[in-house]
């Protein structure tokens, strides 16, 4: 068995707290509040989950009488459409993946006692809840949600009287997302600060886990896009409350004048595509390093070629920020700016098929343990290829005026940047869950659970770009009034049908999640026979980690199926050599 | 019979294959030789902070390049009136209270060095303070002038010299809603000055320290990332200054 070298270390920068408040509520341990993150996004997911589910019945039955919310009008479909993407993406897709698990693992992974401010820690989740509460919030208030979508086109975004749900609802939307920025800037800066000034001896930035190494790219995109979001927010908030004109050109509503005149819609478009598009490898990067890490770990291989792996994510990081015009083709700018945003998005499929075959190749002859987190691994490179094809189509100028508008646009990026996602989340939630709660989630649900939700995905999703192809428009709260989505509508009753097998599946996962953490097998400290340090420590691992230490670092994280080892994989910490091979 | 080739003892092989290194570094990982397990290494935490402050700044900056942009994009737009069919060109530069603004630049500018004294006294401090407890040794006139104090009351009378200069602007007229221009004066200014705010309450805090009896060394983490955070804060008023006076 691998022993284990550490080093003496100063005592923790904060004692263990006794109370309830100070342990679990507002705790300064990384532990907890990666844990709150992620039961946030939990709650968010499930909320968000709901929405959709509403948005599925009413395409279908759209004069339904729904139990307590009657019947769905046109607004409020726009409404249910605008949170679900709201609430996903920032409090599922950003919350869960980086604040949940980056927080959680990131110091173990790099050897550390906690984050390097733990007190910023803290606030940025508080933040983040506040801003979660905050859009809630707007489903109470007189007029309900808004509508603009989770893009706040203005002109209507910015005016009071464009719909019921743009008065105080609207508001509270963008006072929601400011504040989230402040939370996800306090992170970025908790993250990159503990990753260049935490590791532990002998943890080389080459020999941290990809998983950090995800961690940490997407640390510096929130930093960069955080800030010009929030910059977007407070010019909308002024244009709505003190009568500004940042991006309301001169027009009227039913016939009066706005009192706006001068601002330009298309500053909005550019400001936050700038920050949206850097949102997607947010979402989609620390799923990128949980699969690579996971891949690795299942198929009992080195990863292959970690330094490429790395390399294409630093890439993406650059290239994510020179693509955002790409959502803005059908937005009347220029055709050269078209085709000047055109470039660098058909260039980031580079480094995203540069990973996806390091993906295959770790797989590629490997000993490979089908777990539930292995499963979810495959399932993430599935999605993300299934989901990545389409994308050139829509980076094509020419395409994408024709695609933009139609549910192609909803297979694709539901595809590559939503469930992908999440699946990276369900990877990470089967693999860590032994670490955090110290027994095992059943591995015969978590088959059932992957089964059900891949085909079920591809089931909701595939069609969606048939629909697309065929000129199905986005956004249409009725489709039964229109004639010539008539013959397609046999495809949209799948789609709902398929909705529900599979938001019927997460209930499985829901189950397997709460029933394990109290009634679960016991783990052990290293179920999956990993090597990175999470494993070298006791389960779930004590407030400051390493109890006391610090772990030594020898190994790359990747030491698998070493020959002349005596088990089959290395320690991180291990500082046998072994003579020969 | 023995042999005379001399043997040649063959490298050690390690099982590491990504990143071969033998012996992990002494230096480089963060906790790495620490000099004196047991106490709270401020040396390590200062480190620590500023680095922390330079990553902060960083999206305070993005802030601030995310206005410019809108600022130059803004003020190079025509704008369609759709009532007289016309492309119409409606920036209005606004004459900027060019006097009152130069004065507060020079408040803050002093109040740059003020923090730099206050910073580079506690400096001082933290490092004679060993010697201090030495009996017999005294240092009587080292570092009694209350330069966190002063800078405090400089960064109070540069955001009220702001407060004129938005009366002044208002007293002509030109508010907050009047044009594209005005909103970018009030826009940039302001989020200037609610960044400021936020460095005097810093101080604010590290004044507190001394009220509550926290130790030097701590003080002196929050007055020297604060310290850095205000030179910032100079720079990128003067940055403001510039764009405004200069592309308005």
């Amino acid at each position: 068995m691998a022993t284990h070298e550490f080093a003496a270390r100063e005592p923790h920068a904060h004692a263990a707290p006794q109370g309830f408040i100070r342990k679990y509520v507002f705790s300064l341990d990384h532990k907890i509040i990666g844990l709150q993150y992620y039961f946030l996004a939990l709650a968010a997911v499930f909320v968000g989950m709901f929405l959709s589910l509403l948005m599925r019945i009413h395409l279908i039955w759209p004069t339904a009488v729904l139990p307590f919310l009657g019947e769905i009008k046109p607004e409020t479909y726009l409404s249910l459409v605008t949170m679900h993407g709201t609430i996903m993406v920032f409090f599922v897709l950003t919350t869960a993946p980086q604040g949940g698990f980056g927080n959680y693992f990131l110091p173990i992974q790099i050897g550390a006692p906690d984050m390097a401010f733990p007190v910023l820690n803290m606030l940025s989740f508080w933040v983040t809840f506040l801003a979660f509460l905050t859009l809630i919030a707007s489903f109470f208030v007189i007029g309900g949600a808004p509508l603009h979508g989770w893009t706040g086109y203005p002109p209507l975004s910015a005016l009071r009287s464009s719909g019921p749900g743009e008065g105080l609802g609207a508001d509270l939307w963008i006072t929601s997302i400011a504040v989230f920025c402040i939370g996800a800037l306090l992170g970025s800066l908790n993250f990159i600060t503990t990753t260049l000034d935490m590791r532990a001896r002998g943890m080389t930035l080459m020999r941290m886990p990809l998983t950090c190494w995800a961690w940490f790219c997407t640390a510096i995109i929130g930093l960069l896009a955080f800030g010009v979001l929030l910059s977007a927010g407070i010019l909308l908030l002024m244009d709505r409350n003190l009568g500004t004109s940042f991006y309301l050109p001169l027009g009227t509503i039913n016939g009066q004048l706005t009192g706006h005149k001068g601002g330009s819609p298309l500053l909005w478009q550019h400001l936050f595509w700038f920050f949206g598009h850097p949102e997607v490898y947010i979402a989609i990067l620390p799923a990128m390093g949980v699969c690579s890490h996971l891949l690795s770990v299942g198929s009992r291989k080195p990863v292959f070629s970690y330094k490429t792996i790395v390399l294409a994510m630093l890439s993406i990081v650059v290239l994510g920020f020179g693509v955002w015009g790409h959502h803005m083709f059908v937005s009347g700018m220029s055709p050269y700016s078209g085709y000047a945003f055109s470039v660098p998005t058909m260039a980031i499929t580079v480094p995203s098929a540069v990973l996806s075959f390091a993906w295959l190749a770790t797989l590629w002859r490997g000993n490979i343990r089908f777990t539930t987190p292995s499963l979810f691994g495959i399932g993430f490179v599935s999605l993300f290829v299934a989901g990545g094809v389409s994308g050139p189509f829509l980076a094509q100028p020419a395409l994408d005026i024709q695609l933009h508008d139609t549910y192609f646009v909803i297979g694709h990026f539901h595809l590559i940047m939503a469930v992908a996602a999440i699946f990276g989340i369900f990877a990470a939630t089967y693999h860590w869950f032994p670490k955090m709660f110290g027994r095992r989630m059943s591995e015969s649900l978590g088959r059932w659970h992957f089964f059900i939700t891949l085909i079920g995905t591809y089931a909701i999703f595939v069609p969606m770009h048939y629909l697309g192809i065929a000129g199905h428009p986005r956004r249409y709260s009725q489709l039964t009034e229109v004639d010539y989505l008539r013959d397609l509508f046999p495809v949209q009753k799948f789609i709902t049908y398929a909705a529900f097998v599979t938001i019927a599946g997460q209930l499985i996962f829901l189950f397997n999640m709460f029933w394990s953490m109290f009634r679960g097998k016991k783990a052990s400290d290293n179920p999956w026979e990993a090597t990175t340090l999470e494993w070298t420590t006791a389960t779930p691992p004590p407030h400051d980690n390493f109890a006391g230490h610090t772990p030594v670092v020898h190994n790359g994280p990747y030491e698998y199926s070493v020959p002349g080892a005596p088990d089959d994989y290395v320690m991180q910490t291990d500082p046998a050599t072994v003579a020969g091979h | 019979m023995a042999s005379f080739t001399p043997t040649i003892p063959a490298p050690r092989r390690t099982t590491s294959r990504g990143n071969r290194a033998d012996l992990p570094p002494v230096v480089g990982g963060g906790d790495g030789g620490r000099p004196d397990p047991g106490a709270p290494d401020y040396g390590a935490r200062l480190r620590r902070a500023r680095l922390g402050l330079v990553i902060a700044l960083t999206p305070i900056m993005m802030l601030f390049v995310a206005f410019t942009s809108a600022y130059i994009v803004r003020q190079g737009l025509p704008t369609f009136d759709p009532r007289t069919n016309t492309v119409v060109h409606d920036w209005i530069p606004v004459p900027l209270p060019t006097l009152l603004f130069l004065i507060n630049t020079c408040v803050l500018l002093l109040s740059s060095v003020t923090i730099e004294c206050a910073r580079r006294q506690l400096a001082r401090q933290v490092a004679l303070e060993p010697v201090q407890s030495i009996p017999g040794v005294s240092l009587a006139t080292e570092g009694k002038f209350p330069w966190l104090a002063v800078t405090i009351v400089l960064g109070l009378c540069f955001l009220s010299g702001q407060w004129l200069a938005w009366s002044d602007l208002a007293a002509r007229g030109f508010y907050v809603a009047t044009g594209p221009s005005s909103s970018f004066v009030y826009l940039l200014t302001g989020a200037h000055a609610v960044h400021l705010f936020g460095g005097i309450l810093a101080l604010l805090v590290a004044g507190a320290a001394v009220v509550f009896n926290r130790p030097l060394a701590s003080r002196r983490i929050v007055v020297d990332v604060t310290a850095w955070y205000w030179h910032f804060m100079a720079l990128l008023w003067i940055y403001i200054l510039a764009l405004l006076e200069f592309a308005h």
